[in-house]
């Protein structure tokens, strides 16, 4: 009898194809998009960008740079897009906010000069290091690999902090002697130039770096404003596809032959449609984001326009793409089945599950393609990065895009329930 | 003019011809039944007859006035019930109404007055207010019809729309239609209940494989096809029956001798008329069709 079960069990599984895909095509995609983000990862150093901004422009700073240059984990960037003049600290900062990077190094003016003194290692200027706390790592990279250089990578600093502190204490070098270390310093740097450091553990702190959050320290709840975008797009993707299964019932049940027989068009149809998704999606925004102004303290009222603006093209993107979906499938079970591939798929590689950032520079791009990258971003200039309304300008242009193609998709696809 | 004619209707989908050169006519005040097996292409004909299938030849005009397929305005006069209950479940039966009302042009008081009068015809007054989705079998249905007649159609097809109900929502339904014809709205009536076309309708088409293979009332159908005698059936207390075929009941007598004559006491004596399901199997055969 129980094994009478599990044959009818079974039987019912292979002929419901939906439920098939539910149960074995979405595990194998997930576990293929998991392992392209992190699998890449392991296989590979993923970079951190960092810009420079070199206010010393001594010798020491540029041999700094070049060593940092070296580092397989470090991107350096020198100069803004389409510009050859070199960061300085207002506009490597303009650069992190705008997200085009995760942190900024801003290298003293006085380092070259300043001699490091073990005794008292934060004597010296301090490095600067402006980060996005969106990217958690990036800062704690940077710095950790800046110590390592400075060990590694410039001996002949950490070897004159050593004379130095002879001298000191030693009750003084003569003349002599520090003409013969001079002289042999210099072909010290000339055999450390020929033969470039290897890598080697990370020694203890010896130089002083402040470290600044820029875009999140002001935030009431970091997590909040940095997520409520993701989540609330993936949920209105979910919504949307759902909602836009009610022409499928309409079609089972028979109420779409009897409405297409009024005077209502297909075309009517759909916009009503859309019209009603689009104002369910705007509205599932408002409560999410009221619920996390009022509760996650999310600076809504401080970024209404930002948001009016993102909610309703991203709203008008989901619906018209719930429509999409809903046209393409045969049946609500269908739908059900092709909307969680899709709408998880979508979300993962957009930015909804974990940020883009981490993602290998591949799908990054890759991710651009996806609208919902779009609303994520757009949402992030908001209510992360405080942008002026003018960043969410092409976000929410290509999202509007991006719906009125989907309809244009939609309609084309529901002709079949024209006219037999 | 009749309020619907059609000439020589033809639909193939893929190789199956569904209508097969379909010829009919409906009259005013008249309700014509359409009956067929299974596949016989009564749907797909009352799909065609609402622009919802574009023919591949042949022509549906409605007073008089050529209906391409999907052309709307050139049907305003017609309504249809569909087989499904084609209703919103959450919605109530106003709500229902209301939205069906306004798909089909009418606003404000029209409107108003269109629902108000559906419910009445469909005698859901008192449940106007409530989700279809609690209603039983028979409510839907009614519901359903309602949903087709907001307009006031001068033709109204209805296809099937008593399947599935119990036998008092039936008799409203029947009621329901008689007050259609009494109103002077043309009705097409598809079903598979022969009982029930022999009480409602006028004439009756039947359909098999695509085509009409007869047309006429009643009386006209049984008389071409299986003749007009009738069946007396007499049944013996040993279990045995003898079946007789007569044309007047002044043959009664002398079955009633030959009864007496037989041996065992009579039982039972039953005589039948011509019935409109033995018409219907002699012109379409025993066989399944699916």
């Amino acid at each position: 009898m129980i094994a009478s079960v599990v044959r009818a069990g079974w039987l019912n599984l292979r002929r419901d194809r939906s439920a098939l895909m539910l149960s074995f095509i979405v595990p194998i995609v997930f576990f293929s998009i998991f392992a392209g983000i992190f699998g890449a990862q392991k296989s590979k150093t993923p970079k951190t960008t960092v810009l420079i901004a070199d206010l010393d422009r001594s010798d020491t700073s540029r041999r700094l740079i070049d060593a940092l240059r070296r580092e397989s984990a470090l991107d350096v960037v020198l100069t803004p897009k389409k510009s050859t003049t070199p960061f300085d600290a207002q506009s490597a900062e303009a650069t992190v906010r705008a997200g085009d990077a995760p942190v900024a190094l801003i290298i003293p003016k006085g380092f070259g000069t300043t001699q490091i003194r073990f005794d008292a290692p934060n004597s010296g200027p301090a490095f600067r290091l402006l980060s996005d706390s969106a990217d958690p790592i990036a800062d704690q990279v940077v710095g950790g690999l800046l110590q390592k250089t400075m060990m590694m990578s410039m001996p002949e600093m950490m070897m004159n902090a050593g004379v130095s502190e002879v001298d000191r204490w030693s009750g003084g070098l003569t003349t002599q002697q520090k003409t013969n270390i001079d002289q042999n310093m210099k072909g010290y740097r000339a055999f450390n130039a020929r033969t470039p450091a290897a890598a080697a553990p990370r020694g203890d702190s010896i130089i002083r770096i402040e470290t600044t959050d820029i875009i999140g320290q002001n935030k009431a709840n970091v997590i909040a404003a940095l997520y409520a975008a993701g989540i609330g797009v993936m949920f209105l993707l979910f919504t949307a596809s759902n909602a836009g299964g009610a022409l499928l019932e309409e079609n089972e049940s028979g109420t779409l032959d009897r409405i297409l027989t009024t005077r209502l068009t297909l075309t009517q149809l759909l916009l009503g449609k859309l019209a009603y998704l689009w104002m369910l999606g705007f509205t599932q925004m408002c409560v999410m984001f009221l619920w996390g102004a009022l509760v996650f303290r999310l600076q809504l009222f401080q970024h209404i326009g930002g948001f009016l603006i993102m909610a309703l093209s991203t709203s008008l993107a989901t619906s018209a793409f719930g429509l999409l979906l809903a046209s393409i499938c045969r049946t609500r079970a269908q739908l059900g089945a092709m909307s969680t591939l899709v709408v998880l798929s979508l979300s993962a590689i957009g930015g909804s599950m974990f940020p883009r950032f981490l993602m290998p520079a591949g799908l990054q791009k890759a991710g651009l393609v996806l609208f919902n990258s779009w609303a994520i971003d757009g949402f992030t200039n908001v209510f992360w990065r405080e942008l002026p309304l003018t960043s969410i300008v092409l976000p929410a242009a290509v999202l509007i895009g991006w719906g009125i193609v989907f309809f244009i998709a939609a309609r084309q696809l529901t002709k079949r329930w024209e006219i037999a | 003019m009749y309020p619907l004619q059609i000439e020589n209707v033809v639909k193939t989908f893929a190789s199956r011809r569904a209508l097969d050169g379909v010829s009919l006519e409906l009259r005013d005040a008249e309700v014509l039944g359409l009956l067929g097996p299974n596949g016989a292409g009564k749907s797909t004909l009352v799909r065609t007859i609402m622009g919802r299938v574009r023919p591949d030849s042949g022509t549906v005009s409605i007073f008089g006035q050529p209906a391409a397929a999907g052309d709307t305005d050139a049907r305003s006069e017609a309504g249809v019930v569909p087989q499904e209950i084609a209703l919103y479940p959450n919605l109530t039966s106003r709500e229902n109404l209301s939205v069906f009302g306004r798909y089909l042009g009418l606003r404000g008081n029209a409107l108003a007055e269109a629902m108000t009068r559906s419910l009445e015809w469909a005698a859901l007054t008192d449940r106007a207010n409530e989700p279809v989705k609690t209603f039983s079998g028979g409510m839907k249905r009614r519901l359903n019809m309602a949903a087709g007649v907001l307009h006031r159609p001068r033709i109204l097809l209805l296809d099937e729309p008593t399947v599935g109900v119990d036998p008092q929502s039936r008799e409203r339904i029947y009621q329901m239609i008689e007050a259609l014809r009494a109103e002077g709205v043309s009705l097409i009536y598809t079903t598979h209940y022969m009982e029930e076309a022999e009480r409602l309708c006028d004439r009756i088409a039947v359909m098999d494989v695509g085509r009409v293979i007869a047309t006429g009332t009643k009386d006209e159908l049984v008389r071409d096809t299986i003749g007009t005698k009738r069946e007396v059936v007499v049944s013996f207390a040993d279990g045995t029956q003898v079946t007789h075929l007569i044309d007047d009941a002044a043959e009664m007598p002398r079955i009633m001798r030959e009864a007496e004559s037989h041996g065992s006491a009579i039982r039972d004596l039953t005589m039948k008329s011509p019935s409109l399901e033995k018409v219907f199997l002699h012109l379409t055969g025993r066989g399944l069709r699916e």
